[in-house]
């Protein structure tokens, strides 16, 4: 190649790089934009303090944002200990190493499922099988099962950087294995612990298709445990219902905007909380 | 001199390899041991078998006997053991808890709860590590804010809170300066009226300034072992004179 036909090879290619990423970033913009614009102007205080009345022709998403705190917490009460609870037990005590392979394997093939067939499994086996029928429990108990990989993932990443001598010491002092990993051992990976969760509420936050199948698509308002036997609807199920079943594009936007903003705090506190924890770790 | 620790035809293998070989040694009570030796020798390895840190590795197989005090050290509960044979690790490792909850955790484990009981033993086993001076007035604090001399010599705390009769130092200086070495040193002297010490060290000066009894090991075996002084000036095996005269190692 001549130098000339050099010189307009890297420049092709650098206009290549530079529209591709023009384009990413603007995809990115114009969606946040045209979701807010649409979606900002129709949240009220009404609808974010009300249920949808078609007797006062009113529509509020209370009851929805209500099932999507519910179902967080219902599911991560559950997830926590069993998370943990694996990851403690393959890192710290499972001798058999093909074992933990296999397991932490399937883990890792479980989060790549696709959630509907979470939610046709959910609703054989919890719905019908366990008899909870459509209800928030049955949708979190779906959810316990689709976050479970993750939450303990995240625990044996933040297990395995801590460090050693920590464990030596305890033993060292006659401490055993239980009160090592308990005093020692889990408050040191509390950070893996932490992102695991927020990880998994921004799943939750997103999930629908396995709610629909589990959790049902009312909107009525209900006290936490009356909620957890009563069919409910999340925000993105709401949105869904809203937007497919009745036409109302100003409520699905709404909860558009509402759920676009939750997601990026959540992304904001995964961030503040892993800098929060090395910062710690630094010292 | 009454031993309190013995060891008879111990061997120990990781996997395939030997790491000990027939190792039989009496450690005086009392007193301040050296093990001495180039790297590799089997002196961390033979530390570590005395208070059964080895259990934490896999595929360790131990033959011959350990006994401390008179039992058989791999038929006594491990957390006993420890209790009773603790240890200072060659890098500073306090925990990431206050300066007040590392020297407590020790004598928690052993199911002491009462605060008056832990402010007392607390106190003490920083003043008997010589650290009560400088963290007195941030025992709240955490532990990891303190240099890596004051950690050490917090660890040397840590240990010395649950009462243990013996010490076991690995190479507890190698990480530290030497202003904080002299320090650890001149601790180590003076606890050695109240407690067993063994200690691994790099630095045969180090042997001859606060040791008592030094043993000398190579490529696993026990080559020589004696009263420092007299292995120092008058070795008896041809290995240990080359190794102290610095011709190899």
């Amino acid at each position: 190649m001549t130098s000339k036909k050099r010189t307009a090879f890297r420049w092709t290619v650098r206009l290549l790089m530079w529209t591709a990423t023009a384009l990413t970033a603007a995809l990115v913009v114009a969606l946040v934009v045209y979701v807010m614009a649409k979606g900002v102007p129709h949240i009220t205080w009404e609808l974010l303090s009300t249920e949808t009345s078609y007797l006062y022709d009113r529509k509020g998403i209370l009851p929805n944002i209500l099932n999507t705190i519910y179902i967080i917490l219902a599911a991560l009460v559950l997830v926590i200990p069993l998370g943990v609870g694996a990851a403690v037990y393959l890192t710290e005590y499972a001798k058999n190493k093909r074992l933990v392979a296999a397991i932490e394997y399937a883990a890792e093939i479980l989060s790549g499922i696709p959630s509907i067939i979470y939610g046709l499994v959910g609703m054989l086996v919890f719905s019908e099988f366990l008899g909870l029928g459509s209800s928030l429990l049955a949708g979190a108990l779906t959810l316990v099962i689709m976050n479970l990989p993750t939450i303990m993932r995240s625990t044996q990443e933040s297990l395995k950087t801590v460090p050693q001598s920590y464990r030596e010491g305890a033993f060292g002092l006659g401490a055993g294995k239980w009160r090592t990993i308990r005093t020692v051992v889990l408050p040191g990976c509390v950070d893996g612990v932490i992102t695991g969760c927020i990880l998994s509420v921004g799943r939750i936050l997103g999930e629908s298709a396995a709610l629909l199948f589990t959790a049902g698509t009312a909107n009525n308002l209900n006290g936490l445990f009356e909620a957890m036997t009563a069919p409910g609807s999340t925000l993105t199920v709401a949105l869904y219902y809203y937007a497919k079943e009745e036409g109302e594009f100003e409520v699905a936007f709404a909860i558009a905007a509402i759920l676009m903003v939750l997601s990026l705090l959540i992304n904001l506190a995964a961030t503040w909380v892993t800098r929060h924890f090395q910062r710690r770790k630094a010292l | 001199m009454k031993p309190i620790i013995t060891a008879k035809d111990l061997c120990l293998w990781y996997g395939s390899a030997q790491a000990l070989d027939h190792i039989t040694l009496d450690i005086p009570e009392n007193s301040i041991t050296a093990l001495i030796g180039p790297s590799g020798c089997g002196k961390s390895t033979f530390l570590k078998t005395l208070n059964r840190m080895n259990d934490l590795v896999e595929g360790v197989k131990i033959t011959g006997t350990v006994t401390y005090a008179g039992k058989d050290v791999f038929a006594t509960d491990v957390n006993q053991l420890r209790k009773e044979v603790g240890m200072v690790f060659q890098k500073p490792n306090p925990f990431p808890m206050s300066i007040y909850d590392n020297v407590a955790y020790g004598p928690r484990t052993h199911g002491i709860t009462a605060k008056k009981d832990l402010d007392q033993i607390v106190e003490q086993a920083l003043r008997d590590a010589a650290i009560w001076d400088e963290v007195k007035d941030r025992l709240k604090k955490n532990a990891l804010g303190l240099s890596g001399g004051q950690q050490q010599r917090l660890c040397i705390a840590r240990a010395l809170a649950v009462a243990p009769k013996v010490l076991l130092m690995d190479e507890p200086t190698s990480a530290l300066d030497p202003i904080s070495t002299s320090r650890i040193e001149e601790l180590v002297t003076q606890l050695k009226d109240r407690y067993t010490i063994i200690m691994v060290t790099h630095n045969m000066q180090q042997a001859v300034r606060v040791s008592d009894y030094t043993a000398f090991f190579l490529l696993g075996e026990l080559v020589e072992f004696g009263a420092t002084e007299s292995l120092f000036s008058q070795p008896v095996d041809r290995r240990t004179e080359d190794y102290i005269t610095g011709r190899f190692g």
